[in-house]
């Protein structure tokens, strides 16, 4: 396999000499590989959203170009190498999935910038990158906490990965903060996005008594299930979901790639592009808590923005100890906080949380 | 665990809104395979319906004008289906799927311009008296309407079949269209009617998801919906009074299995998300009588 | 009134007009579609039909051309005896995935060894997967008269089910950092279905696939299996008559099927795709059935429909990428594609007659 692929790579880095001298003068080519389709109003949205934002920003400097729907595996490989063959400058590639593709990719086409979004593997042109959706997720539970008169709160999980398990035990650790007798209802409906079965999750659990549901699926169908309830709070998740605003959306989670597209393109018009490792969070605004409703007590609203004010500004870690795991066992010791590699390879609950990840 | 949390009148009463989008579809695809058709593009039409629905309601801001285009532009499309398999004498299993294909593209296309919006409120209906019985009110008489317009579909094709004379030439076609064809029944006719009925409730399936269940436009929102209509058909054996316990069979699978997580109780999901398949081949092998038509899936072409 | 009449053979012409026809059609309907979307149609028909063939990197995409063609055009071949012999298995997709699981559990099993027979050993257990899956609906067909159209596509469903819990529990690589999926394969030299000669794109997946182009034209041609399929096809109670068991004949023909159609499923896990994923399947059974039925049923017929198909794929990303097409166009296109040709094929076993009237 590696002998074969070095011989391609040879053939191919023979002609993208060509095909590299052949757009020197003409925009800096930046290319997208999207997982679904660009309508599906959450991930693969809002990655466009910042593909969008590069061409503004740049104008006629830069063209971008993307695939959508692309399944992983062989086929991610196909149109990630053929974007580059192509002439692209730079390649994000926006799902988990693509990994192994991408570094393959990455591999043959050296001259090519890659950044792939969400995984673990770096090579000399090849950048990752993701968001600290957790520190979203602290913010949630903050307020999710506060507000809830059932003390349980609902929450659509999607697949049992750290990424997810992350997100419940920041948002159960910040409600539990303020409310000690909160209580999670966790559904795990494996998938990101099938908006009837979120409909049933979410109706599922205000059925069950949650009154406040926080979800890690894209649609808005949890929320149209909520509206229809009355009285039942939300979170927008991936996209703003202002649409549902003030009520029962009450805040959310953006996915807000646009500054780090615009950064890393300009990077390479520079030439100053190097292969970093970025996990960035209400700091760089690439996690956006979407704006606060008054459908919440100002006081609320005014703790749950200190609070993400202080994440933001480096003040407050939301993994900060004394947390134990599930099981009674020490995670954190007081005033320790959570380093990078457990959170992200995590797969406990914290202690207080009930019900046990399914394998 | 936690299993008091479950409401058994709220989960029967979700039930009924899970059911009703797959009945819808099930219901149409029922017939048209009563008439000896195989159409596996139920999750084209579906979605199609999904789109059309959900423009015109948009655009106009009445949901039952969006129920009614749901269904014109499903029978539309089946119509591709029906002149293809009925005067072109194609493959009807060949045909089916590449109208899935086609039909998720077009409502992509369709929809580019819908993402994002929120379609016209949809309210449900209690109705008088009835929605105040205790236990029975909340479950069967406290939804939207198209809950109800659903089940009046299946009564009304289960009185079709079984009480009238154009049900039974119908049947005729389905079992045995060259002996049809030598009673001087329009074989052709009548199938075409049935692909259109079929294409028309696949649609209003499909806008019952974007227009009440979900309710918005997204790209491939039928999410499979439509393979489960064609399950439910084959678990109902071809018979629309057992076609209503398939779709709660199937609705209610997974109704349930979010209710059991949500309850704190470890569900193997993925082997509840199989159950109602296998149910459906233990159906099939068991139930003699679940017969499939006698001319289900063959060309018809009148040899002279 | 126009009416169609059965041809006593095929139209030799038109077996080979039809196809041709339909893309001709497909393209100036497809133009103006994409006129309407404002493109230039000439260069999204280009980038499609031409690019990947003889366009400046065709060098890249003719290989490309053969893997994706190899599992459509293998899994076909099983089809078509089946279809043949009115034997209608639709589960090929199910029989794909359980064929990728198994082979790749074997594999797994025996990680990390160092030894050529593991490989061997994967394929020969995709290949009895996918055949078990297949016999299921076989058997239940030939024990209790169950549809075989419906049994194999429910056990679709329920290898959908089967491969996304075993890439998130007993498959699940220990070094995933906890995300579902199996280790790559095709990373691992034992396991690893390479590319064979550099550049080329064909793995062992395509020979599988030519092999199988070979052996079912000589089996349908020469060989007394052959000869008995077309028969049950043509007449079931000639083929009664001529000593055709038709239950072995089911058996069969679900045999054949379900075991191509594993080993496409283990030759893309360990090749292009390298993992079991959740959602490691993206429809080749079910095109593979439009491909048989484009080929109609032919050997030959099917590696040019495979390679019809695989044309339109990858164009199709090209016309994506390269000129902002969005992605349902393709699918729209695609099936526009099928419809042609279904509707012009009824040329090839019919003609017109006009001026009768017809009693339907």
């Amino acid at each position: 396999m590696i002998f074969t692929r070095r011989a391609v790579a040879a053939i191919l880095a023979s002609t993208l000499a060509t095909g590299a001298a052949a757009q020197d003068d003409g925009p800096t080519r930046v290319g997208f590989i999207y997982v679904g389709p660009v309508g599906d109003g959450g991930w693969t949205y809002e990655h466009d959203q910042g593909r969008l934002a590069v061409e503004e920003e740049f104008g006629d400097a830069v063209e971008t170009v993307y695939v959508e729907s692309v399944p992983e595996g062989a086929d991610a490989q196909r149109a990630i190498e053929q974007m580059a063959l192509q002439g692209a400058d730079l390649i994000f590639t926006t799902s988990f999935g693509f990994m192994d593709p991408t570094v393959a990719a990455a591999e043959k086409f050296p001259d090519v910038k890659f950044e792939h979004a969400t995984g673990y593997k770096t090579a000399d042109n090849l950048s990752i990158y993701s968001a600290r959706f957790y520190e979203g997720r602290a913010v949630q539970g903050h307020i999710a906490g506060q507000i809830t008169e059932s003390n349980i709160v609902g929450y659509i999980a999607s697949f049992p990965i750290p990424e997810v398990i992350r997100g419940i035990n920041a948002a159960y650790l910040h409600a539990q903060e303020v409310n000690p007798d909160v209580e999670f209802k966790i559904i795990w409906a494996y998938t990101w996005f099938d908006p009837a079965k979120e409909a049933d999750a979410a109706t599922t659990l205000i059925e069950q008594g949650a009154d406040v549901i926080l979800q890690h699926t894209d649609s808005t169908a949890p929320q149209a299930a909520a509206e229809a309830a009355g009285n039942v709070y939300t979170f927008g998740q991936a996209s703003d979901m202002s649409e549902y605003a003030p009520m029962p959306r009450v805040s959310s989670i953006i996915d807000n790639w646009a500054p780090y597209y615009i950064e890393r393109t300009q990077a390479v018009i520079d030439g100053t592009w190097e292969t970093s490792d970025r996990w960035d969070g209400i700091d760089t605004g690439m996690v956006g808590i979407g704006e606060i409703t008054d459908a919440i007590p100002a006081e609320v609203k005014a703790s749950a923005e200190d609070l993400r004010d202080r994440i933001g500004a480096g003040e407050y870690h939301p993994f900060t100890g004394p947390i134990n795991r599930q099981d009674g066992s020490v995670w954190l010791e007081e005033g320790e906080t959570a380093d990078d590699e457990t959170l992200l390879s995590m797969d406990f609950y914290v202690e207080g949380l009930t019900g046990t990840i399914p394998e | 665990m936690n299993l008091s949390a479950i409401d058994p009148i709220l989960l029967l009463a979700s039930l009924m809104v899970a059911a009703t989008p797959i009945m819808l579809a099930a219901i149409g695809e029922l017939v048209v395979e009563r008439a000896g058709v195989l159409n596996l593009g139920v999750e084209g039409m579906m979605i199609t319906g999904a789109v059309t629905g959900f423009v015109a309601a948009t655009t106009t801001g009445s949901p039952w004008l969006g129920f009614v285009s749901a269904a014109c532009g499903g029978a539309l499309l089946s119509l591709v289906f029906g002149v293809l398999t009925q005067f072109l004498l194609s493959n009807q299993v060949a045909t089916g799927l590449a109208l899935t294909l086609f039909g998720l593209g077009l409502s992509a296309l369709m929809g580019q311009g819908y993402i994002g919006i929120k379609a016209p409120a949809f309210p449900d209906w209690h109705v008088p008296l009835l929605g105040d019985i205790p236990v029975i009110g909340p479950i069967v008489f406290q939804h939207d309407p198209m809950v109800y317009v659903g089940l009046l579909i299946v009564l009304g094709v289960w009185a079709f079949l079984k009480f009238t004379q154009a049900g039974l030439v119908l049947r005729a076609v389905g079992e045995n269209h060259d002996a049809a064809h030598a009673l001087g029944y329009h074989v052709r006719r009548v199938r075409i009617l049935a692909i259109l009925f079929g294409g028309a409730c696949a649609g209003l399936g499909g806008a019952y998801l974007s227009l009440v269940r979900v309710p918005q436009w997204t790209e491939g929102m039928t999410a499979g919906a439509g393979w489960i209509a064609l399950a439910i058909v084959v678990f109902a054996s071809w018979k629309p009074e057992r076609l209503v316990l398939g779709a709660y069979l199937f609705g209610g699978v997974t109704v349930l299995q979010l209710n059991l997580q949500a309850a704190g109780v470890a569900v193997p999901v993925e082997i509840l998300s199989m159950s109602p398949y296998l149910a459906t081949i233990a159906v099939l092998v068991i139930m003699s009588a679940g017969r499939a038509p006698g001319s289900l899936g063959r060309i018809f072409h009148a040899a002279r | 009134m126009i009416a169609l009449e059965k041809r006593p053979q095929p139209s030799t012409i038109w077996v080979y007009l039809a196809p041709l026809l339909a893309v001709v059609l497909t393209m100036i309907v497809g133009g103006i579609l994409f006129a309407a979307l404002g493109k230039n149609p000439i260069s999204v028909i280009s980038a499609i039909f031409y690019e990947p063939l003889f366009g400046e990197f065709a060098f890249y995409y003719r290989p490309q051309l053969l893997v994706k063609a190899a599992p459509l055009i293998l899994i076909a071949i099983g089809l078509s005896f089946g279809f043949r012999a009115g034997v209608w298995n639709i589960g090929a997709e199910g029989q794909y995935i359980v064929g990728a699981i198994t082979g790749a559990a074997v594999g797994l099993a025996l990680y990390p060894a160092e030894t050529r027979l593991i490989f061997p050993l994967m394929v020969v257990a995709g290949a009895l997967g996918g055949w078990a899956w297949g016999m299921i609906p076989g058997l239940l067909k030939v024990k209790f008269g169950a549809n075989e159209i419906l049994v194999s596509l429910m056990l679709v469903y329920v290898a959908e089910q089967l491969v996304a819990a075993m890439a998130l529990g007993p498959l699940r690589s220990p070094e995933g950092r906890g995300f579902p999926g199996s280790r790559n394969l095709s990373q691992w030299a034992s396991s690893a279905n390479p590319e064979l000669m550099a550049g080329t794109g064909v793995h062992w997946g395509v020979v599988a696939a030519l092999i199988a182009v070979i052996f079912a034209y000589i089996t349908l041609s020469r060989h007394i299996f052959g000869f008995q399929v077309r028969l049950t096809g043509q007449s079931p109670r000639a083929a009664r008559f001529a000593g055709v068991n038709p239950g072995r004949m089911v058996l069969a023909c679900m045999g054949i099927s379900g075991a191509l159609a594993g080993l496409a499923g283990l030759f893309e896990v360990t090749g292009p795709s390298g993992q079991i994923t959740i959602d490691f399947n993206v429809g080749y059974g079910f095109t593979a059935i439009i491909v048989a039925f484009l080929g109609r049923l032919h050997p030959v017929g099917i590696l040019l429909a495979g390679g019809l198909m695989a044309l339109t794929y990858i164009g199709g990303e090209i016309a994506q990428s390269n000129l902002g097409l969005p992605g349902a166009a393709v699918q729209l296109l695609q099936g526009m594609l099928l419809f042609f040709l279904l509707a012009v094929d009824v040329m090839t076993n019919y003609r017109l007659r006009v001026g009768t009237r017809e009693v339907a």
